[in-house]
């Protein structure tokens, strides 16, 4: 058996070497779960930028650990629910050893106030950004995704993951004092008081309603199969006129293995045909940069066993991956062209 | 007998200290955020998957087809690659894999930093409950995690 007590010496190294290995580790899960979306030194990107001292002198440690557990349910920031809470805390730590801020703590009191007035306040001083019942800014944040000149993709006020991290407490406070550096202006320059701010929140958490842990998982198939009458170049041909009947450009059509075998080896029998509209291209990665891990829209059409079939990816299912309501739309639409093309050419 | 086992204790938290250093984010995507700029992180990548013992098939220049369709951006590429004898095996015993053949990585630049982005291949064990694929997809997960995490943080 293994007695501390009986080996301080050891029982201290064994601490002492802890110590530094935390440190580390608070980094190391910092860098591979959140860099990615709010930069490597919390500068932003797709996520807020961690590092203002504005932020964190408003956002409690609570605020940052139920935000990093709940996420944010549609809108990118995803659940972290693979990661303890002493990994969580050791983010928070790194992310906190950027500024030497004072680390708010917000009490869990409500504020009861008059919604229906905060509303009038919100329609009038925050919609603007906030856009209509507090659905938040259009894009990821990326800069493929927002205009240059905005440092930030207005936060969704009525999303459940906020509503359920932020208490009243901050959200008056952040409200009252503004958020320095970012376009979110001080109450004062509104000329509102604190009743108009308590009104304000009132409003604001009116919004939130019971929490559902994760987005509802759609029942879709991976892929999109349909068996085609036609001959193996038939279908390719019938294929290409499709797309182009669907405005869409034809870039190029190989086999499944170009680029793996010699030409003259490459498959008679696995040929991918390859589209594009470059519009409705240009605004999914508008509305979601990531989204280009399932460029550019290919459909393949195989020959096996003497049947003729052609296939793709399942937009319906994939957009699941991501996390971002807004996506979901453009990738039903894609699912919608998919099967458009995919049933005109083997009908 | 005592001392070898407060060694072995020893040893195994300097192995918990190190392990979560070998790890990278894991989940429905794989993403990371480079440093780099843009032209050396995809140096940086293509060398990546090759050392990792794939065939790099084809890098298509999104970021090309959109400029000159009139829609301006910054780079904005997607890198193909796959090993030969696995693609043909796959296809053929499995063609429900086939729209998701060859693998492939988005790379774009976000200003002077890179990004890189993929579905985490363990997610097809949700998608094709076939129990034969799941140690190919697990080893594609391995790869391309360590795919990412040298483009992260080179050598």
């Amino acid at each position: 058996m293994f007695y501390p007590h009986r080996k301080p010496a050891l029982f201290l190294l064994l601490f002492l070497t802890s110590l530094p290995c935390l440190a580390d580790k608070g980094e190391q899960l910092y860098t591979d779960n959140c860099a990615i979306c709010h930069g490597h030194e919390g500068t932003g990107g797709v996520g807020i930028p961690l590092g203002l001292e504005s932020f964190l002198e408003q956002a409690s440690d609570e605020y940052l650990r139920r935000t990093i557990r709940v996420g944010r349910p549609g809108r990118i920031m995803p659940t972290f629910y693979r990661l303890a809470d002493h990994e969580i805390d050791a983010i928070i730590s790194h992310i906190r050893s950027w500024k030497k801020t004072a680390i708010p703590k917000w009490d869990n009191t409500r504020i009861n106030a008059e919604a229906s007035t905060g509303k009038q306040l919100f329609e009038k001083h925050c919609v603007s950004c906030h856009g209509e019942n507090g659905r938040g800014g259009k894009g990821t944040g990326m800069m493929f995704s927002r205009p240059r000149d905005l440092p930030i993709t207005p936060p969704a006020l009525n999303n459940q993951g906020f509503l359920n991290s932020a208490s009243d407490q901050m959200l008056k406070n952040i409200i009252t004092h503004g958020r320095k550096e970012t376009p979110m202006p001080a109450a004062s320059e509104f000329n509102l008081n604190e009743t108009d701010i308590n009104n304000l929140v009132s409003y604001i958490r009116s919004f939130q309603k019971t929490m559902v842990s994760g987005r509802p998982m759609l029942e879709e198939p991976p892929v999109m199969v349909y068996t085609s009458p036609y001959s193996f170049s038939e279908t390719i041909e019938n294929i290409k006129r499709a797309a182009v009947g669907m405005n869409f450009r034809l870039i190029r059509d190989q086999a499944l293995d170009y680029g793996f075998v010699p030409e003259e080896q490459e498959s008679k029998t696995h040929t991918m045909v390859y589209f594009c509209n470059f519009n409705f291209l240009y605004q999914a990665l508008a509305v979601d940069p990531r989204v280009g891990m399932f460029l550019p829209c290919r459909i393949t059409v195989i020959e096996q066993n003497g049947q003729v079939q052609a296939m793709s990816i399942n937009p319906k299912r994939l957009s699941q991956l991501f996390n971002n309501n807004e996506l979901d739309e453009a990738c039903d639409k894609m699912h919608d062209t998919y099967s458009t093309i995919l049933e005109e050419a083997t009908l | 007998m005592m001392m070898r086992r407060q060694t072995g204790l020893l040893a195994l938290l300097l192995l918990v200290c190190w392990l979560p250093a070998q790890a990278i984010i894991t989940g429905e995507l794989i993403m990371v955020r480079s440093d780099k700029t843009f032209p050396e992180a995809m140096l940086i990548l293509q060398d990546a998957i090759k050392t990792q013992g794939y065939t790099l098939s084809r890098v298509q220049r999104v970021d090309i087809g959109l400029t000159m369709s009139g829609y301006p951006t910054d780079k904005y590429r997607i890198v193909f690659f796959g090993k030969t004898e696995q693609i043909h095996e796959l296809t053929k015993k499995h063609p429900e894999l086939i729209p998701y053949l060859p693998l492939k990585i988005a790379i774009f630049a976000e200003a002077d930093e890179t990004l890189l982005v993929t579905s985490d291949p363990a997610i097809f064990m949700d998608l094709y409950p076939d129990p034969r694929l799941h140690e190919v997809f697990h080893q594609w997960h391995e790869d391309i995690v360590n795919i990412m995490k040298k483009v992260q943080i080179p050598d």
